[in-house]
């Protein structure tokens, strides 16, 4: 059931960091991948309720921007944990051993790629490539890259990459 | 006398802990009382020593690493500001034979500036090719880059001079630049550490192609997934405004150029240029057919430059020396040098760059050092995710554009990712079809669905469903995807595919791959 005082205050936000974003480019084209990643950033996620409101603002059809945050990876209308747990599957940390290195993960979390733990505290994702190759495998816990993880060691990196609620 | 220190504040030093190693040096010298300045640069791309510390020792730098944040309180000891020894310790770091024994030309300075500094820049002779450039027409910018024989090194090597002289010759009076710093592929960073370790070369590298064809705006689009690269360039940017080399006023000459930075989203998709365009343009990163050329109608619609970090960083260093210094390096039609990038199942992983000619086995013996796990090395992928797996009979082939198509593999980006012999080939090669459908854009069906299909018929392979029909169907299908693709995603996943049967056949359980029908 659609709460319509929250989905207007989130518009709300949603709409003033829009304009906050427009603000800084210098060129308004193409403005909505900037404003997609200001409202992810603050709001956790682009909740679809706000998507009639950016649409309009940028005269953008409900579909088009609705398209566009559905084509993208970083992109979601539901939020995230509070850490984001990312175990790069790409050729180079294969070859060291990345899938034993995300088994290990996705045991100590308890969820399986794109699964929220049941605390809300961490979500887990499969990244192909953080550019850390020559360091594999890697893992990014919270937006931090670690190189040379072993399965043995994610746990406990995890751990550390813990956010508060 | 303060003692400076370096420390690389590069992405792949800070996973290795940079950040502690930093602030325990800071810590350690307050406690002691030694005055020590810790300037943080690039990186030297000697991973497997990151954190590498450096300190100015009697005119060279010293070298120590992998140095923990546990470490320091002993380099103290073993004072370590002026040279002492140390069991971390590897001598002068220019000594050292990895990095001894490359042409560091476009990664002259990576490593050894502070990234955030203008005056460092402009002490290494940063904007003198800009300033250059400027008492130039567009055209005779655009053939000296014609000259120098700069080839796109983003992956297609496409002549650079031909690209720049076609957005020239495209009448309109607004055009854009655009830097592909969409470095998607596994096994590729170079872009990174320019863009972390030398930003105002890829910026100056932007001006001069803005003049070259009178282009007054530019955009980086860089990968989300290089936050740091993204802070180092929005400083750099800000700088260089403050300056006078970005602005509507370049350097007093009347020329202006402006740039921004924009993010992408996370999909691999849209480090193909046309998708990277419409990403650009706020949309989903559907590629667009060609023609039109994006030097004919590129960025709304306009004529635009869309280059690759490291080909417009190699601007620069043409315009300062002159297009003769950069063809001086390489081999046939592989001109100046490329920062091989060497990862994966290997020793010494990072950054090698050297004229074009060294043979992949160089790469992966004498730089590389072979396999981290000490076994024989099966397999390299080269190009990245789309490039072919070359066996070891053909180690030999020289790191060069030409030689590389001649054993129909690609040199792409110039990563080369290697396996050890415990690589099951056939599970490499259903996952570049699983890759392939999960970063698909779906505008065209041999990649849209293809993929999907070489997943399930690999599948039946390696589980001996029909083994002898299903190796000739992926034969078919391979041969669709690479002819009947749209772009570069779905029209090159064969080649890790079919490469990887061909050279491998026992890991599918193939007899006699001559009867397969594969399209190359």
């Amino acid at each position: 059931m659609p709460d319509p005082d929250t989905d207007a205050t989130r518009s709300a936000l949603a709409l003033k960091l829009a304009d906050a974003t427009l603000e800084t480019l210098r060129d308004p084209r193409g403005a909505l991948l900037p404003i997609l990643h200001a409202i992810q950033e603050e709001m956790g996620c682009i909740p679809e309720s706000v998507i009639p409101a950016v649409a309009e603002r940028l005269n953008l059809t409900r579909a088009e921007v609705y398209g566009v945050v559905t084509f993208y990876a970083d992109f979601r209308t539901e939020p995230l944990g509070r850490s984001v747990v990312h175990v790069c599957l790409a050729e180079s940390c294969q070859a060291l051993g990345s899938a034993a290195v995300a088994d290990a993960a996705k045991a100590h979390l308890g969820v399986d790629f794109e699964g929220t733990t049941a605390d809300g505290a961490f979500t887990l994702r499969k990244v192909y490539c953080l550019g850390n190759c020559a360091l594999s495998p890697s893992v990014m816990i919270g937006g931090d890259v670690h190189g040379r993880v072993s399965p043995g060691a994610v746990g406990e990196l995890i751990e550390a990459g813990r956010a508060g609620p | 006398m303060t003692a400076r220190v370096f420390v690389p504040r590069d992405s792949g030093a800070l996973a290795m802990g940079a950040e502690s190693v930093a602030a325990a040096i800071r810590d350690e010298a307050g406690r002691r009382g030694e005055p020590v300045d810790v300037v943080r640069t690039g990186s030297r791309g000697m991973y497997w020593l990151e954190p590498l510390v450096e300190v100015d020792a009697g005119g060279s730098r010293a070298a120590y690493g992998p140095v923990a944040a546990s470490d320091v309180a002993s380099l103290f000891d073993a004072g370590f500001l002026a040279g002492g020894a140390h069991a971390l310790g590897h001598g002068p770091v220019e000594a050292i034979p990895y990095f001894a024994n490359q042409e560091r030309v476009t990664f002259a300075r990576v490593g050894i500036v502070d990234p955030w500094s203008l005056d460092d820049y402009l002490d290494t002779g940063g904007f003198k090719g800009l300033a250059n450039a400027l008492s130039m027409g567009g055209a005779e910018i655009v053939d000296t880059v014609t000259e120098s024989g700069l080839r796109g090194r983003g992956g297609a090597a496409f002549p650079t001079g031909i690209k720049w002289k076609t957005a020239l010759d495209a009448p309109s009076d607004v055009k854009y630049v655009v830097a592909n710093a969409d470095e998607g592929d596994s096994g590729t960073f170079s872009d990174r550490m320019v863009m972390e370790g030398d930003p105002f070369m890829l910026i100056e590298g932007m001006i001069i192609a803005g003049l070259a064809i009178d282009a007054r705006e530019g955009y980086i689009y860089l990968r989300s997934e290089y936050p740091h690269a993204h802070e180092t360039l929005r400083r750099a940017i800000a700088t260089a405004y403050d300056h006078a080399y970005l602005g509507d006023d370049i350097l007093g000459s009347g020329r202006a150029f402006h740039l921004d930075v924009r993010l992408g989203a996370g999909a691999y998709i849209c480090g193909e240029e046309t998708a990277l365009l419409e990403s650009l343009e706020g949309k989903r990163g559907m590629i667009r057919p060609r023609p039109p050329l994006p030097a004919v109608s590129g960025l709304w619609g306009r004529p635009t430059i869309l280059n690759n970090v490291i080909t417009l960083a190699s601007a620069p260093l043409i315009f300062e020396k002159g297009a003769a210094y950069y063809k001086d390096y390489g081999m046939g039609r592989s001109r100046g040098t490329l920062p091989f990038q060497v990862s994966g199942n290997i020793r010494r992983g990072g950054l090698v760059e050297k004229a074009f000619g060294l043979t992949l086995g160089d790469l992966l013996y004498d730089f590389g050092g072979g396999s981290r796990t000490g076994r024989p090395i099966r397999a390299v992928q080269v190009g990245g995710p789309l490039g072919a797996y070359i066996p070891e009979s053909q180690f030999d082939t020289p790191l060069d554009y030409e030689a590389f198509s001649g054993i129909r593999a690609m040199l792409g980006h110039g990563g080369a990712v290697a396996f050890d012999d415990t690589v099951d080939m056939a599970a490499m090669a259903r996952f570049a079809m699983d890759f392939c459908a999960e970063e698909s854009c779906g505008k065209c069906t041999p990649c849209r669905i293809g993929s999907t299909r070489g997943v399930e018929v690999i599948d039946r392979i390696r589980a001996d469903a029909d083994r002898s029909g299903n190796l000739r169907l992926l034969g078919d299908l391979t041969d669709l995807m690479l002819y009947g693709s749209l772009c570069g995603l779905g029209g090159l996943i064969p080649y890790p595919v079919v490469s990887a049967l061909k050279h491998f056949p026992e890991d599918f359980g193939a007899e006699d791959v001559k009867e397969l029908n594969l399209p190359f």
